[in-house]
């Protein structure tokens, strides 16, 4: 008696669907990254040890403190008693908003105080001071 | 006489779109810098003046001057040596609370120093009284 022989399994990857997948994942980073929105002002951040990284992108505000004393949410630029006013909508749009204070190593404290203030009065409480890593 | 060639039908060649999909792919990757924002991070007291009594051997008094200089408890220190006293501080008194206070002009690096040295003592309780 004669066995057939059995026929032969293909065994190859099949990568016609190949290019489909990796276009997803192409299309998948490029949704997900978030690219920079404004450009803020030109500020030499102070420099610390002990720094955290802050989560989610959009739940940050960046308020801009130059040391010439602007500041500029946003890329608009604005009194310091009127942070208190554009941080009201913010944080009511977004309740677990944090602030990343952008503050030049040159700004004065009278000033950042006064920030605080204002972002105490509508209760953004969450506040960074950003700043770069120090290495001695 | 010429003979005819035969249109044999036409294809892209899709054998090496997986390569220019992974190129693609790679150069994206690469070209997008995540710089998360990063820095010291602090909460901030809410809003209305409350009064909380604390017991004065409970609080540590730091004052930074317009120079950046630092005056813990009414006693000149040096920068660096702010989280070696404040560690001592706290381990012999765990209900510390430190009050930083600032002269309004200055500088915002001193006092971005002067908190991070806290942070380095491990202290929880920062107290932030107004500059002006």
């Amino acid at each position: 008696m004669k066995f057939s022989k059995k026929t032969k399994i293909s065994s190859e990857i099949p990568t016609a669907s190949m290019p489909d997948i990796i276009f997803m994942l192409l299309v998948f980073f490029m949704v997900t990254t978030v690219l920079k929105e404004y450009s803020g002002l030109p500020v030499n951040l102070p420099k610390a040890k002990r720094i955290e990284k802050l989560k989610s992108k959009r739940n940050t505000v960046q308020v801009w403190l130059s040391k010439d004393g602007l500041v500029s949410i946003d890329d608009r630029l604005m009194a310091a008693d009127d942070v208190s006013t554009v941080m009201y909508d913010k944080r009511l749009a977004n309740p677990q908003i944090v602030v990343s204070l952008k503050g030049d190593e040159e700004a004065e404290m009278g000033l950042v105080s006064k920030i605080h203030e204002n972002l105490r009065e509508v209760e953004a409480l969450k506040l960074n001071y950003s700043s770069k890593t120090l290495v001695e | 006489m010429a003979n005819k060639r035969r249109f044999k039908g036409g294809e892209i060649p899709t054998s090496s779109m997986a390569d220019i999909a992974f190129l693609l792919l790679i150069f994206f990757l690469v070209t997008t810098t995540i710089d998360t924002d990063k820095g010291l991070g602090i909460v901030l007291p809410p809003p209305g003046d409350m009064e909380i009594e604390i017991r004065k051997e409970n609080i540590l008094n730091c004052l930074i001057n317009s120079q950046g200089k630092v005056l813990l408890d009414e006693e000149p220190t040096n920068l660096e040596q702010i989280h070696r006293i404040v560690g001592e501080r706290l381990r012999s008194n765990d209900k510390l609370v430190v009050s930083v206070k600032a002269h309004p002009k200055t500088s915002y690096k001193d006092y971005v120093r002067v908190i991070d040295q806290l942070k380095m003592a491990d202290a929880k309780r920062i107290s932030i009284a107004n500059s002006n």
